[in-house]
């Protein structure tokens, strides 16, 4: 099958999420015969683009019409089935976000696809086309079968083990072509939280909690994020109480996260927080209540004061 | 201004998830249901912009008989009228084709729901009727208000938010701040039983995906305690057993 991957860029180079995207749809080529192209749409460096390649793309189709800079589900959805039409692709992978989602979304309708978000595995190929996904916010999985001509699949974060090789992907001018519908908002603005490693993205969280006593007190933690290069996190009661912006917000209704490793500080692990991080490879839990329910879902924990444990880790980091 | 309110009907976010039926059906035995958070808070902007503009609000279910207590609470919150589509939603893609039947018939000028529904968590619903209506969609939508038929609202993106502006119609995924979530006061409550609740039967549509079995994750293994003041060891233990720093 050939396999079209979505990526999705940060000034230009491919977002850790899609290189996993690529990842999966190199397995997915790779188990049933076929190859990957990837399509990458508004500003893009190409030798960056070309980087696809270490994944296992082997194309990459680039269009750069700078009306694309702006997300744009609408221009997106209509660039990528114009792509799955110029590969006769099959398959398309995206990763899981919001902007993904809703690419998929409308890319699906168009072509009256098989659309899975949330994947969790490679799709089992033998004899069918079937997909493992998260559902119940993680704390239950479905297996699904995937019946149309064309599958879309948005997959998680730790869906398949990243290993980039040597490799380099041949990148193409692709010049899809948009109607009045694609550019229907106007983008009046927008606030970014300037360099900060998103969520998302990030292999490393370090979350707090109102264990953490106030917004005052969040150095000791960032200090831990900084040494360990992770993104900051937080619970439901502290984006509430505003001690920390809401898109720090890790849970239910928040962010839903699947780090290699998360560290949470304070957090007592109420069930809807423990349904945004039950995706993360190792838990930490540091927190002064023994009875604190995260410490069941934990793999190590420690029961202690923050504000004592927080400097020692980050100073056991720092000396190696 | 006519707005459309698409509510799901889902386990409390505190459920234990089991299955029944060889893993192919959720155990519903002392499971709670409430109307899916997410889309609680597009209801209580819908009810808010309805009162602001003086038009009205249908509420929309695609669900069996099991959501009607939901569907009554959303009329006692200020929906005006409510209509369910007598199916078991199959997926994403039948519950849209459902949504899109309705709102051809009727043209609403706004479609707001909850970003993902907390049973299945795809987030696809308001971009698959996006397309099917022909019709802008927005997720996750943190911010909204109307004015002359045009709609300026905050999306959440990736570590920020972006400021848009767009003429209706409109469909939007919703997300915490849009509104405070609201509970039903004794008269809504009241005139809720006698506002009407249409039932009408789902157009058919194509299968395009099968379930083919639920289940649970494995369990998890004991937490290893390591004492606070040799806090220093956890270091270590990431780097050579669990192998993740």
């Amino acid at each position: 099958m050939s396999v079209l991957v979505f990526l999705e860029t940060d000034k230009g180079i491919i977002k850790k999420t899609s290189q996993e995207a690529i990842a999966y749809g190199a397995a997915v080529a790779s188990a049933t015969g076929g190859t990957v192209t990837a399509l990458a749409l508004g500003e893009g460096d190409a030798s960056e683009l070309a980087k696809a390649g270490r994944f296992g793309a082997a194309k990459v189709l680039h269009a750069a019409d700078p009306r694309l800079n702006q997300e744009n589900s609408l221009a997106y959805a209509s660039a990528l089935v114009q792509a799955v039409g110029a590969t006769g692709s099959t398959v398309v992978i995206l990763a899981k976000s919001g902007i993904g989602d809703a690419v998929a979304a409308r890319a699906a309708a168009r072509l009256k696809a098989a659309i899975v978000s949330g994947a969790t595995e490679l799709p089992d190929t033998a004899g069918g086309f079937s997909v493992k996904r998260s559902i119940y916010t993680g704390k239950a999985f479905a297996t699904v079968e995937m019946k149309a001509p064309v599958k879309i699949i948005a997959i998680r974060k730790n869906a398949v083990d990243v290993q980039a090789e040597e490799g380099s992907a041949a990148v193409e001018v692709f010049n899809p072509v948009f109607g009045d519908n694609d550019f229907k908002a106007t983008v009046t603005g927008s606030e970014k939280a300037g360099t900060q490693l998103s969520l998302t993205d990030a292999d490393i969280i370090v979350s707090g909690g109102r264990g953490m006593k106030g917004p005052e007190n969040w150095q000791p933690l960032i200090d831990l994020a900084q040494a360990l290069g992770a993104a900051t996190g937080c619970s439901k009661p502290v984006s509430d109480l505003d001690w920390r912006p809401h898109h720090e917000h890790i849970g239910q209704t928040g962010i839903k996260v699947a780090p290699n490793l998360y560290i949470a500080c304070g957090i007592s692990g109420a069930i809807q927080h423990l349904a945004g991080v039950n995706g993360s490879k190792c838990i930490v839990v540091i927190n002064k209540d023994p009875e604190a329910p995260f410490f069941k879902a934990a793999d190590y924990g420690i029961v202690g004061d923050v504000f004592d444990v927080l400097p020692r880790l980050t100073k056991a980091i720092k000396e190696g | 201004m006519k707005i459309l309110v698409c509510i799901t009907n889902v386990p409390d976010t505190t459920a234990r998830i089991s299955f029944t039926d060889g893993d192919t059906k959720l155990n519903k035995a002392g499971v709670q249901y409430i109307i899916g958070p997410y889309d609680d808070y597009a209801l209580a902007r819908g009810v808010e912009l309805k009162e602001q503009s003086g038009g009205m609000l249908t509420v929309l279910n695609v669900g069996p008989a099991d959501s009607e207590p939901q569907i009554r609470k959303a009329l006692a919150i200020g929906a005006d009228d409510a209509i369910r589509v007598d199916a078991e939603p199959v997926d994403s893609f039948f519950v849209a084709e459902q949504i899109a039947h309705v709102a051809r018939q009727n043209g609403y000028d706004l479609i707001l729901m909850g970003r993902e529904s907390i049973d299945f968590n795809s987030g696809i619903v308001h971009g698959l009727v996006g397309e099917l209506l022909g019709i802008p969609s927005f997720s996750p939508v943190m911010k909204l208000d109307i004015e002359g038929g045009k709609a300026r609202f905050a999306r959440e993106i990736d570590g920020g938010k972006e400021y848009l502006e767009a003429d209706l119609p409109l469909i939007l995924g919703c997300q915490e701040p849009i509104a405070e979530w609201k509970i039903p006061n004794m008269r809504g409550i009241m005139t809720a039983r006698t506002k009407p609740l249409q039932v009408v039967e789902p157009v058919p549509t194509e299968e395009l995906t099968v379930l083919q079995k639920y289940e649970l994750p494995p369990a998890k293994g004991a937490c290893r305690m390591i004492p606070a003041e040799e806090a220093e060891t956890l270091i270590r233990l990431l780097k050579t057993e669990a192998k993740v720093l």
